[in-house]
């Protein structure tokens, strides 16, 4: 196919440099900067998808952000993008491009069999009639998702990459046309940090559609300057093809640059990145987006904006018809008549709804022997597939009908001008409200929440010579109030501008019927939402915007109505009988403007940087050891260590025998450790543990359970004294950091007298812990100094010395029931140390044992573990620790003992559990109830807590709260699970060496 | 003394100093950063009004206290500093044969004075990071302000660097700028990973010793 539509001059793209790329399988040619829609234009594409409810033939109708029917599927594969609007898409080597919404084709397209049916498909239609039965939803979505869909997403891993940039700035600019140049030249001079941004690939917005001049020389060559002069200041950042997708609260903006095109390698480079600004002041120079005219069948392919023919002229060198009308409100559509005529494109007339258009430009149309018709309106547009003429006729004297008879214009071109509307997207995005201009039916923006401003064109401010001055002030203004205020001898550029005359406002433009009778009056053309449709759905009673928007889906799709809302707000307006469209309010604009790619926000967080994994000294060893790992928070602990051909249950067995049997080894270096020193620690430990801690003895460790206010447990953990007025607290390895937090709350904010210090000292230590019969011989080879006789280092003792040589803690506290010795050694020595331990170890049998061990070895004991046993509504008496709680001084929770609820005799306690059959494992997490049957509700006691398979006992057995447990020892209570019911009797929760003569010994 | 050959910094197991580029390998690198582990680092906390308390610190370490948010003091040869933590904690880094002066000339700096000190040289590695690109490196996972007139030499912040926290600190006595970023040593390897991976469309020059 050739690039028929191609003008022979004109417009910034090279020639010399044509693109190939498909469409929908066709070969076709562009040129280094075009975009996907120019090249279709210039290749003489018309149809380029089906619309989303009515599957009606579309074409390209805007050349921007704005466009709502050409979104196309880009690429396919993992690489593919659903819903990118041709006009944003660059045109790149070999790119291949689908559309969207039809099957098989958007010239042949089944589904357009709906627009037959278009009465039985009103407004709320889905809502009324697939919402019956209630439940049928969910299978009606399924059809209609297929029939209705936009794009489709990939459904490989995206292979690109992303990242993120943070970013803080005295001024950010917003927009780079004339206004946000402007404004960034003003504030860069005085020495700001200033960002300017542009989502196109070249700065000059609206200028680049124009044939200006600014300060005596075109506004391409100014816009050059301007840029070349930005570039020299140091602290100034410009990036193009970057949108600016939302403002938030404290002046935070994301951006979205996109930094390679899709098929090109970036290397290294991401392929997009996001960028967190937080800027002192904000420039919000984000322009107008034009507004079509709602006249019937408004949405024939070829029906476009008038700035976007404009724009497809002057800067793409494309022309998208040969014979075209223009109809407008306003004197600005009357540019595209003149660029038309410029490039030899036939205007057939200028189709006006004033009665007496006699500005400048229309002057200078009918000097140019353009045909003008005025007070008249299209009242219809012929051809299904794409312009062939339109019907115009005479507006009578209230402009709610037409008059006099039709007369058929030959053309294959609709330019539409409805005006235009202010960007405030981003002003809104912020918390920004907007007042509604009546005379020009825009919305401005007004009181702001952030330390910005609208200017420009997005304030309302159209003309090119306020644009330059106000981008000048507001960009000086900005940089002044962020706290610079160097003056600048350099003058606001000037601009000459043609002074417009007002448009008028017919807001839905009357045909030979009444509306919804002939043709379709499209507001929201990707929706397929028509006047109609929101007369409709006031008649139904909707009176709110909002409630509407979401009954008609008016301006819910991927462009958020950036053309058919405020059309669509003054139709609804005029339905109800309001007379000021701003009265219906408009609806809340959200981020993004545009949208972003989710792989964007992810940015880096992918793969093994999706989140850090913590590592102990020792965590490579246990790697080549190949154990399963537990995740604990972010640590990553060992879980069991498997042999070849070992299941879970067989490695559990093996490591739970040889650590009751021989010596086990466990990497305990995760639990949190807190150095807690002062004159009044004591005292401290005092009020945030339950027991008493003024008589513990330098050198000895002692246990201790912490409570929230309500009395529930929060954390336990051995604190042992290491000198007079220090101790050495450990907790829980998930509560660490919570309970640093917890102890720093209570010191700064109620006991602020109490001269306590305490640090973190987590990370110091490695922690190796040895239990077992062999564990005091092993250890004994690897010290001469500390004594490790039973009487010189008892049960809850520690003693300092050298272990291997290495500085050591060497404490003997157990968590397992066994004679255990924890031994602290710096950090960096951990992996040296085990790796001799175990060595050294062999002959004893040494085994290295995971979390999973751990848990079972406690269990047997009875020892409970937080969050495990408890969830937060536990207190120590419901766990039989009663012993635990001292009479005779005041800590965190006491007071909570006495509520009722921490009274009631039926609260739940720990007991253990012997299932009958030995081989019976529990779910952990089952309920007891008390009677065997399968009535329903049988009332439930209790829950199974821990649950597992003991190679000690030769059985299994379980720990579980049950409701006055305690008096049901003796009793069977029963365990309903998946498939059978498991009968347990009620025991002590004790199961292993009840006396503590292993632990003692 | 401990066997030096038994201690594992906590990147060791990455063999940086292995991987270290030759002097000048990569001239056009933009991002230069290295391992220094085993510094001697003490958690220092006192009370900042007490007179007595930071004329002592100066005495025992001939270093004044930083006493302004986020700032640092630094001794001539450049080895050794006061961080600002918060505003009654500081950490006090210095070579790594440090350990025991600084601990021995603090505790009998002071009789009857209500402070701690705790040693956590192991706690944390130190990456060092400089190159024409280091700022915009941090950028990438640091939302801290970083330009030079918010974020100037001798500058000190607690943040995060992507999901690791980090201290951050400004070096003052080199011309281009250089930080260091002290990590805890179970999030090292992370640190590292994230390091390597956002400087590779700088170029990185691996110091590692």
């Amino acid at each position: 196919m050739a690039q028929t539509n191609r003008l022979a001059l004109g417009g910034d793209i090279d020639r010399t440099k044509p693109v190939n790329f498909t469409f929908n399988g066709h070969h076709m040619q562009g040129y280094a900067g075009d975009t996907l829609a120019s090249a279709l234009i210039a290749n003489g594409v018309r149809i380029v998808g089906r619309s989303f409810k009515y599957h009606r033939p579309r074409g390209i109708m805007a050349a921007g952000t704005e466009e709502a029917n050409a979104l196309v599927q880009l690429e396919t594969g993992a690489r593919t993008l659903a819903n990118q609007q041709a006009t944003r898409v660059e045109l790149y080597e070999g790119l291949s491009a689908t559309s969207i919404n039809c099957w098989p084709s958007p010239d042949f397209d089944l589904m357009s069999i709906n627009s037959w049916f278009h009465r039985l498909m009103p407004a709320g239609f889905y809502y009324k009639t697939f919402m019956w039965p209630v439940s049928g939803w969910k299978y009606y979505e399924h059809i209609i998702r297929r029939a209705a869909g936009l794009g489709k997403s990939p459904v490989e891993p995206d292979p690109d990459q992303y990242d993120h940039m943070h970013v803080h700035c005295d001024v950010l600019v917003v927009g780079g046309g004339a206004s946000g140049i402007s404004a960034a030249l003003a504030a860069g001079r005085t020495g700001a940090r200033v960002i300017l941004v542009d989502e196109s690939k070249d700065f000059g917005g609206q200028l680049l559609n124009e044939q200006y001049t600014i300060n005596n020389k075109s506004a391409s060559r100014w816009i050059e300057d301007a840029l070349a002069e930005l570039s020299t200041m140091e602290d100034v950042t410009v990036l193009k093809r970057t949108t600016a997708f939302g403002y938030y609260d404290h002046n935070y903006a994301g951006l979205l640059e996109t930094r390679t095109d899709i098929l090109t390698d970036g290397g290294d480079k991401t392929r997009q990145r996001l960028w967190h600004v937080r800027t002192k002041r904000c420039v919000l120079a984000t322009g107008a987006l034009e507004r079509p005219l709602i006249f019937s069948d408004n949405d024939r392919p070829g029906v476009m904006l008038a700035s976007a023919v404009r724009t497809y002229i002057q800067r793409y060198g494309v022309k998208p018809g040969n014979k075209a009308v223009i109809f407008t409100n306003n004197d600005d559509a009357y540019r595209t008549a003149l660029a038309l005529k410029e490039a030899a494109v036939k205007v057939a007339a200028i189709i006006d709804t004033r009665p007496v258009p006699d500005g400048e430009l229309p002057t200078q149309a009918i000097a140019a022997g353009i045909e003008i018709i005025d007070n008249a309106t299209i009242t219809g547009v012929n051809g299904g597939r794409g312009v062939k003429s339109v019907e115009v006729m005479s507006l009578n004297a209230a402009a709610d009908g037409v008059m006099g008879v039709a007369r058929t214009i030959l053309c294959d071109l609709v330019a539409s001008s409805g005006g235009w509307n202010p960007v405030i997207h981003l002003h809104s995005h912020s918390g920004g409200k907007a007042k509604f201009d009546q005379a020009r039916g825009i919305f401005i923006a007004s009181e702001t929440l952030q330390a910005s401003e609208c200017i420009g064109a997005a304030n309302g401010d159209f003309l090119l010579g306020d644009c330059l001055n106000e981008g000048f002030r507001a960009g000086k203004e900005a940089a002044s109030k962020a706290g610079f205020k160097k003056a600048s001898r350099r003058k606001i550029p000037i601009a000459e501008h043609i002074v417009e005359h007002p448009l008028r406002l017919i807001w839905a433009l009357p045909s030979t019927k009444s509306i919804g009778e002939r043709g379709k009056h499209f507001l929201d053309l990707q929706h397929d939402v028509t006047a109609a449709d929101v007369q409709l759905a006031a008649r139904e009673g909707y009176a709110s915007v909002e409630h509407t928007k979401r009954y008609t889906t008016l301006g819910m799709a991927t462009d958020q109505g950036k053309t058919g809302n405020i059309p669509g707000m003054a139709v609804l307006a005029q339905a109800l009988g309001v007379d000021n469209p701003g009265d219906v309010g408009t609806t809340t604009f959200r981020p993004p403007y545009t949208p972003v790619t989710l792989g964007a926000f992810a940015g880096r967080n992918v793969g093994v940087l999706t989140d850090p994994v913590r590592m102990t000294p020792m965590h490579h060893w246990h790697e080549l050891a190949a154990c399963k790992w537990e995740d604990v928070g972010q640590w990553k602990r060992p879980w069991y260590y498997p042999k070849q051909g070992e299941s879970m249950q067989d490695a559990v067995n093996r490591e739970c025998l040889a650590a009751r049997n021989a010596v086990g080894i466990l990497d305990a270096s995760t639990l949190g450790k807190i150095d807690i020193q002062g004159p009044d620690a004591a005292e401290f430990l005092n009020r945030i543990y339950t027991n008493a801690w003024s008589k513990l003895a330098i050198g000895k460790c002692r246990y201790g359970l912490m409570l929230k206010e309500d009395g529930m447990i929060f954390d336990d953990g051995v604190t042992t004294r290491l000198g007079e007025n220090h101790y050495l607290m450990t907790t829980t390895t998930s509560n660490a950091a919570s309970v640093l937090g917890w102890l720093e709350e209570w010191l700064q904010t109620e006991w602020p007298d109490l001269k306590v210090y305490c640090n973190s000292v987590t990370e110091a230590w490695a922690t190796l812990s040895i239990c077992g019969p062999n564990a005091r011989a092993l250890l004994s080879e690897f010290t001469d100094d500390i004594d490790l006789t039973p009487d010189a280092l008892p049960f809850m003792g520690m003693k300092e010395g050298t272990v291997g040589g290495i500085p050591a803690r060497v404490f003997r506290i157990s968590f397992t029931g066994e004679c255990s010795f924890e031994i602290n050694v710096p950090a960096s020595y951990g992996l040296a140390l085990w790796t001799q331990l175990m060595v050294a170890g062999e002959k004893y049998g040494i085994t290295p044992y995971g979390t999973e061990t751990m848990h079972v070895l406690r269990a047997e004991k009875g020892y409970i573990i937080v969050g495990q046993e408890t969830d937060g509504t536990v207190m120590p008496q419901d766990l039989g620790m009663d012993w635990i709680l001292s009479k005779k001084k005041d800590f965190i929770g006491r007071r909570s003992f006495t509520r009722p609820d921490s009274q009631r005799t039926e609260r739940k306690k720990l007991v253990g559990l012997l299932p009958v059959n030995p081989n019976d494992i529990l779910e952990e997490g089952g309920q007891v109830v008390a009677e065997k049957g399968d009535h329903r509700p049988i009332p439930m006691i209790g829950h199974v807590t821990s649950s597992y398979y003991s190679a000690n006992l030769g059985r299994s057995f379980a720990l579980a709260m049950i409701s006055n447990g305690t008096e049901r020892i003796g009793d069977r209570v029963y365990v309903p699970m998946d498939g059978k019911t498991i009968t347990c009797e009620v025991t002590a929760p004790i199961f292993f060496d009840s006396e503590g003569t292993r632990l003692h010994g | 003394m401990v066997d030096a050959y038994l201690r594992q910094s906590p990147l060791a197991h990455l063999h940086l100093a292995a991987r270290a580029t030759t002097s000048n390998a990569l001239p056009d690198a933009g991002v230069v950063l290295a391992e220094i582990p085993y510094l001697s680092q003490f958690v220092l906390r006192g009370n900042a009004d007490n007179q007595a308390f930071t004329a002592g610190i100066k005495k025992a370490l001939k270093l004044p206290l930083p006493i302004s948010p986020c700032t640092s003091s630094v001794d001539k040869t450049g080895h050794s500093h006061i961080l600002w933590m918060g505003p009654d904690e500081w950490l006090i880094v210095g070579p790594s044969d440090d350990q025991a002066h600084i601990n021995s000339s603090i505790s009998t700096a002071f009789r009857n004075q209500h402070f701690s000190l705790v040693n956590v040289s192991e706690s944390r590695t130190l990456i060092r990071l400089s190159g024409t690109q280091a700022q915009n490196l941090l950028e990438k996972g640091c939302s801290i302000d970083l330009h030079p007139s918010a974020f100037s030499p001798g500058s000190v912040v607690n943040t995060h660097l992507s999901h690791a926290h980090i201290t951050l600190h400004r070096l003052n006595s080199i011309q281009q700028p250089t930080y260091d970023l002290y990590v805890h040593r179970s999030f090292a390897e992370y640190l590292w990973s994230w390091l390597e991976d956002a400087a590779r469309e700088y170029g990185l020059d691996n110091r590692s010793k």
